[in-house]
């Protein structure tokens, strides 16, 4: 589904991303870890089409197709989704009208029809439970004023609503308290199925004991220096970061 | 001939070319004097100093246009609030249009300026407020002197008009160049309510001027609600000068939709003559290309435990500028006043401009006084989260315009209007999103 060959990637001329091999296969999860600043969440913008990042090497394949020419919304559309670390307030806009433009801009690039405002109200009703998120809240300015879980518990609600092929999630952890982890991880859970992906990029192992990873890279310096599978995840929660330095450096 | 010379010449012409009575006649006659005196304003005066006339003023405009021109509705429904029961007040190039319009003096009296000069029952109200709130300033003093036509309304007390009241002024152009100055008249008393829609649009490429007066009275706990829809050509021009004068416990509200034209002034002011008078001035100005918007309001307060509230939003692209200049006199005597004032704006090029200056005259020492003004860029981080949600680069920055305008949309009273005014916005940036926020 997403296979990234030697991805260098540089912003401002500043080299970020060295030379990243990742595979991706429906149905799998992958959890990318490391420490502060080593590339993690540059990765997920680049894949996510973030403009300020150059691709200066290598590629990034979604579904056999070279992706990192397309804008932003063109790659949602095909089915790539990022659940933001700090996801952005939008006064003035509402949560439910939000998702109902991206979903139906969405359609409209697929040449579907707007989703007909039945529809549209029973899946809203539908992906809110699961979430566990109130009415009231549906109709609050986006992401203004929410404390840190109601952002996270809002950003997999909306994952929810859009059905991705590849969802990225990038330091969803990061600002929840348990419960809110349990119903995030809860709802990624319900919605992974053998034809859908998910990545989860995390500094702690924490969250990897709800959402359980085939795979576990660890990201260092703009590199992939080490992948195993979720044992590796404990044993950098044991041992942290520096023994991959240590190794590398060495 | 420069316009001034032109238009003081041909005033004795004018004048003797109406019917109206002596009272009348002596305002205009003052008014003219007043105009020859001024002439029109420059950049040298300080609440002109961002905005010039003189390109527009270079102009050879017939002052007069003497010929009766006709429209079909059907070819200028779309600028008509159609869709709902409205009273209308219709002119074209200055002159009333009878068969677009539809008037009432049932228990009110909807109808025209030049009935209400030359008709023995309408000339006390006339003496009683005609140029009673207008100042002597040049450009309104230069409408005085030839006002002879726009729309007259007067509520008796009591009275909750149902229908909105739409006015609009057409031009056809049809005899080149047309410089227009309606006068409209608004007298609301006691305990009535009224809602008022006011639009100038121009149909053809030809330049116009319109240098308008509209003169508002709301008496006690009168509540009137005015719109101004300003979405013309590039050709067309617009001196707005609105005066409002409020007596105790009454609300006035003026919202000002400014999106087009070559050159929009906006003089609003408000004199609050009475304790608990609520005074709202609301705009959103979303403009592009090379078009200039300037917005010069004054609120007066004049009595005490009275409240304004100013909230005006602007999107500048392209090279167009914006000025926003917003005063607020609280004299000795107005304690306990509120008065609030939010000047926020857009710049989405690097070449567009906006001048905003908030200035406070507050001589009570028992006040809450706020003024605030940002400029700023679309967030850039906020298209990014939308576009990764499927939103197109060009929609996403369209709802965070409309977003930005919204607080100030949503108090408009009339759903159709709203609706339209919606409209209006997505077709100027250019998306078809339907902005049900």
């Amino acid at each position: 589904m997403l296979k990234i060959n030697n991805l260098h990637a540089s912003v401002e001329d500043k080299g970020i991303l060295r030379g990243i091999n990742l595979e991706v296969k429906p149905g799998e999860v992958h959890a990318i870890m490391g420490p502060n600043g080593s590339g993690k969440s540059t990765l997920a913008s680049v894949v996510a089409g973030k403009e300020e990042y150059e691709v200066t090497e290598g590629n990034i394949v979604f579904d056999g197709e070279d992706i990192e020419e397309l804008a932003a919304e063109e790659r949602a559309h095909k089915g790539v989704f990022l659940s933001f670390q700090y996801p952005v307030e939008i006064p003035g806009v509402s949560v439910t009208n939000f998702i109902k433009t991206a979903i139906n801009e969405s359609r409209k690039a697929r040449g579907l029809e707007d989703m007909p405002a039945k529809d549209m109200l029973k899946l809203i009703r539908e992906k809110s439970e699961l979430l566990e998120i109130d009415r009231k809240f549906l109709s609050r300015s986006l992401n203004e004023g929410f404390s840190g879980g109601e952002k996270k518990r809002n950003e997999i609600f909306q994952m929810a609503m859009l059905e991705p092929k590849l969802a990225i999630l990038d330091e969803t952890d990061s600002g929840l308290d348990i419960d809110a982890l349990r119903i995030v991880a809860n709802g990624v859970n319900k919605l992974k199925s053998k034809d859908n992906a998910v990545v989860v990029i995390t500094h702690y192992q924490r969250l990897l004991d709800y959402i359980v990873p085939d795979y576990v890279h660890v990201l260092y310096n703009g590199r992939i220096v080490k992948s195993g599978t979720k044992e590796l995840a404990h044993e950098l929660e044991e041992k942290g970061y520096d023994w991959i330095k240590e190794e590398v450096n060495a | 001939m420069e316009l001034k010379e032109k238009l003081v010449s041909s005033f004795l012409a004018f004048e003797n070319s109406v019917d109206v009575d002596a009272y009348v006649h002596d305002v205009r006659s003052e008014a003219i004097k007043v105009f020859e005196e001024k002439g029109f304003p420059s950049k040298k005066e300080e609440a002109w100093k961002y905005t010039s006339l003189n390109k527009i003023l270079k102009e050879d405009f017939s002052v007069f246009p003497k010929q009766e021109n006709a429209l079909e509705y059907r070819d200028v429904k779309k600028y008509f609030i159609h869709d709902i029961d409205t009273y209308k007040v219709v002119f074209i190039d200055g002159k009333y249009s009878s068969h677009l319009s539809q008037t009432t003096h049932d228990g009110i009296d909807v109808c025209l300026m030049s009935a209400a000069f030359s008709k023995p029952k309408y000339r006390l109200v006339i003496e009683n407020y005609f140029n009673k709130a207008a100042t002597k300033d040049s450009l309104t003093s230069l409408n005085t002197a030839f006002s002879s036509e726009g729309a007259y309304i007067h509520i008796p007390k009591n009275k909750l008009v149902e229908k909105p009241i739409q006015i609009i002024h057409f031009s056809t152009g049809n005899e080149s160049a047309t410089m227009l100055q309606p006068r409209n008249l608004i007298v609301v008393e006691e305990n009535s309510h009224v809602q008022i829609i006011e639009r100038h649009q121009s149909l053809t490429s030809n330049a116009v001027l319109t240098n308008c007066v509209t003169e508002i009275f709301a008496k006690k706990r009168a509540i009137v609600d005015y719109y101004k829809i300003q979405n013309d050509t590039e050709n067309a021009s617009l001196i707005d000068n609105t005066f409002i004068k409020q007596k105790q416990e009454s609300v006035a509200s003026v919202h000002t939709f400014a999106f087009g034209g070559e050159l929009i002034r906006n003089n609003l002011n408000f004199y609050q003559e009475g304790e608990r008078i609520d005074s709202i001035l609301k705009g959103v100005t979303i403009i592009g290309s090379k078009q200039h918007v300037d917005h010069n309001t004054l609120v007066h307060h004049i009595e005490p435990n009275c409240e304004s509230h100013q909230d005006y939003k602007g999107i500048f692209g392209e090279s167009a500028t914006g000025v926003f200049n917003g005063k607020i006199i609280v004299e000795k005597e107005a304690q306990k006043t509120n008065a609030f004032q939010a000047n926020n704006n857009i710049l989405v090029s690097d070449k567009a401009t906006i001048n905003t200056k908030p200035q406070l005259e507050i001589f009570a020492d028992d006040v809450k006084c706020s003024h605030g003004c940002t400029i700023g860029q679309l967030d850039e981080s906020a298209l990014f989260y939308m576009q990764s949600r499927g939103i197109p680069k060009k929609e996403a920055k369209a709802l965070l315009m409309y977003a930005f305008s919204n607080n100030v949309l949503s108090s408009v009273k009339i759903p159709e209007l709203k609706q339209r005014i919606t409209k209006i916005i997505a077709n100027k940036l250019g998306v078809n999103i339907g902005f049900d926020l």
